[in-house]
């Protein structure tokens, strides 16, 4: 059974129709891509999947229970993390605070613990410190943690978006362009990043990229979406060279620098 | 073309090169930090200054006052004691000024002597031994400080506690209008925090506080009064039990749970989703609950209930008030509460991160209300009277003003937006009317160079507070 599964999903707005009949299937440690010129629907199929949107038709299945229908907090919970591509960072929290964050589901002290300071709360938050500590080192913004996440570079925000969804121990982890408006070197640091994840947690990775040399770099398997359905799906070369995708991407084939 | 690509490369690490330079600078700036101007004038005298010695110096000073503040108000001409630091003295004197130039009432020209007496009275009794004493306490009360650190945290509050009930204590020993003062400062406080949560932390827009204040005020006169007093409203008392006045937490407790659960009702219709609607339906609810306790005649109707026994003196509130707040503030910096900030930050985000918003919105709402209940029970035991007109639109206005002054998402800054707004009401209140055109424009000054307010987004960590203060 895969770990991750998409059947025959379809989503439309209004008389949109932003995606048909997709299907995805994701085994843990393996790094599946996602590309297509804008507005093909990549970005949808990632809310569609963690709940953000219920799908019209299909079934997502983690772990062969079916996720759809559920609020998006509970999906995330079950072992779907993600990453967004506008970052979505919390402009007010401090890194540690973001990656601790992440952890929420997993806090047994319940509210009264909170409310009163009691001993489990403070046992707990210490011990989520530590380890929020120790995903931060990982990604390289621990000696950031007590700043204001808008105080950092982009490229370190990125990280800590990063390590903030890898806290959570996912099963599933969601790329949403993680190289967007990187410069090189940020770029070749995002793909040691993500690489380093995949190999430390055997996550099962879906990844939304419109650089093909990120693509090429990491994945294993591609998907070319255009307008709302695959229109190739296999190897990141052959998917590459396919006419049908060139074609899709006329104009931009010189992408890729 | 390759020009051009040569020129974005260059542009690029031009970029990288300016952003690592911001990085080193960061990390220089926030590594030695020196204020200038007033404030590094202070910094240079006071910043080593432990909240002990700051609190030994207040002792000092009321305690100085209760010796020869009386003798020294008649040797300087005063009519009386200045009550509030002798900002009353003056605004009377300013206010009769402003009468003069506006109506034409007769002026009593020797009343202008009292401006400088005040500030010589102030000086003397408050501004010269407070910067003495902390200057002067400072290498000691570090020491005590440091000392108390090694106990554990509940000593050193305590102790902390301790110091600043004597300086309420000795400070309102003075006065009656002292005393109600500071009570209703110290419910004030209260208040704007539970709104804070809301307002600041969740960053959603409630305007209900007033209402939850009025339940709780309603539910917990309802229960002492009804239980323990012979009233012409709820009848004769039902018990007569001695030491009734043990059962006042009960009151409060039982009142702040009507108050959650009337929030309830604003709560299931507004967050389903977010933005304006919170605002709309929580003004509706005010007006609801206070139309509801207008036409309930059982509870008094329009003219309220009254002759709420005398149970909230200042030990009685400080004490709530210190829970209050330590709970409140215990809360919004555990994880489960900072989830309130993630939600208002970007609740997708938060969604994302297994953050259950709903709970979390509802929880903070609730919780909110149940101290703005709390806070009503007070108010009505301080007051010993209580009627619907108290909890209207004006209400609303005066907690949100403290609320937005003092800072959002901060303890400091609810303390201080309380406190300055509610001392700034005293001081104003010669000037009658024209009160209501200085406290609105200073709100603006506020909003206009500081829009989050004065002590916005600090964390308040009760540790670091009572702690030994080194510098170098």
């Amino acid at each position: 059974m895969p770990l991750l599964e998409v059947i025959e999903m379809s989503h439309s707005f209004g008389g949109l129709q932003a995606v048909s009949k997709y299907n995805l299937s994701l085994e843990p440690g393996q790094i599946t891509g996602l590309i297509g010129p804008n507005g093909a629907g990549k970005t949808t199929i990632f809310n569609l999947i963690t709940g953000i949107y219920k799908p019209d038709e299909g079934e997502v299945r983690l772990q062969g229970t079916d996720v759809v229908g559920r609020r998006s907090n509970q999906i995330a919970a079950l072992g779907i993390g993600r990453t967004f591509q506008e970052m979505r960072l919390w402009r007010h929290m401090t890194v540690l605070e973001h990656v601790k964050m992440a952890r929420y589901s997993k806090l047994s002290y319940g509210l009264f613990g909170a409310f009163l300071d009691s001993p489990k709360r403070r046992m707990e938050e210490e011990a989520l410190t530590e380890l929020a500590m120790e995903y931060m080192q990982l990604f390289g913004v621990d000696q950031f943690a007590d700043q204001l996440v808008v105080n950092l570079p982009y490229g370190a925000q990125r990280r800590v978006e990063m390590a903030r969804a890898l806290a959570m121990e996912p099963k599933v982890l969601l790329l949403d362009e993680p190289t967007v408006g990187m410069t090189p070197e940020e770029m070749e640091d995002m793909i040691m990043v993500v690489r380093k994840a995949y190999e430390r947690f055997n996550l099962a990775i879906f990844l939304i990229e419109h650089r093909l040399r990120v693509v090429r770099e990491l994945c294993q398997h591609v998907q070319a979406l255009v307008f709302g359905e695959v229109l190739v799906e296999g190897t990141p070369d052959e998917v590459q060279n396919h006419p049908k995708v060139i074609e899709a991407y006329i104009g931009e084939q010189e992408i890729d620098f | 073309m390759m020009i051009r690509r040569s020129a974005i490369g260059s542009k690029l690490k031009a970029l990288k090169r300016f952003r690592k330079l911001g990085e080193t600078y960061m990390a220089v700036t926030t590594e030695t930090k020196q204020p200038n101007g007033i404030k590094g004038l202070y910094y240079r005298f006071y910043g080593n200054a432990p909240l002990l010695g700051i609190l030994m110096g207040f002792l000092v000073c009321t305690l100085w006052e209760m010796i020869i503040g009386k003798a020294l108000a008649s040797l300087l001409l005063l009519p009386k004691m200045p009550i509030l630091f002798g900002l009353v003295t003056m605004s009377k004197v300013f206010a009769g000024l402003i009468n003069l130039a506006i109506k034409g009432t007769p002026f009593e020209w020797s009343t202008l002597i009292h401006v400088p007496m005040a500030l010589i009275y102030f000086s003397i009794i408050y501004a010269v031994p407070l910067a003495v004493v902390i200057r002067l306490s400072a290498k000691p009360a570090n020491a005590i400080a440091r000392f108390l650190q090694q106990l554990p945290l509940i000593v050193t509050a305590l102790v902390h506690l301790g110091f600043m009930y004597a300086i309420f204590h000795f400070w309102a020993e003075l006065s009656d209008y002292r005393l109600i003062s500071l009570k209703l400062t110290l419910i004030a406080v209260l208040l704007t925090l539970s709104l804070n949560i809301i307002n600041g932390y969740m960053g959603e827009f409630s305007c209900s506080h007033p209402g939850f204040m009025a339940v709780g005020a309603y539910m917990s006169s309802f229960f002492t009064v009804g239980l323990f007093v012979n009233d012409k409203v709820l009848g004769d008392a039902l018990l007569g039990i001695p030491l009734a006045f043990l059962s006042f937490p009960l009151a409060l407790v039982f009142g702040g749970l009507c108050a959650s659960a009337s929030a309830l009702i604003v709560a299931i219709p507004s967050f389903r989703t977010r933005g304006d609607y919170l605002a709309i339906i929580s003004l509706a609810f005010l007006f609801i609950i206070k139309s509801f306790f207008e036409n309930m005649q059982s509870l008094g109707g329009s003219r309220g209930i009254m002759g709420q026994p005398d149970w909230a003196t200042l030990p009685v509130i400080f004490m709530v008030v210190v829970i209050g707040v330590w709970a409140i503030n215990n809360f919004v910096n555990s994880t489960l509460g900072k989830a309130l900030n993630a939600v208002r930050d970007d609740e997708m985000a938060a969604d994302a991160m297994t953050v259950d918003t709903r709970k979390t919105k509802m929880v903070a709402f609730l919780f909110g209300a149940f101290w703005a209940g709390l806070a009503g029970g007070l108010l009505a035991h301080v007051l010993r009277f209580i009627n619907p007109a108290m909890f209207g639109i004006q209400k609303l206005a005066e907690v949100l003003a403290m609320v937005y002054f003092g800072g959002l998402n901060s303890v400091y800054g609810s303390i201080v937006g309380a406190v300055s707004i509610s001392l700034l009401g005293e001081v104003l209140r010669p000037l009658e009317i024209l009160k209501w055109i200085f406290i609105p424009l200073l709100l603006i000054l506020v909003m206009i160079y500081r829009p989050t307010g004065l002590v916005a987004f600090k964390e308040f960590n009760v540790r670091k507070a009572f702690g030994p203060k080194e510098v170098d």
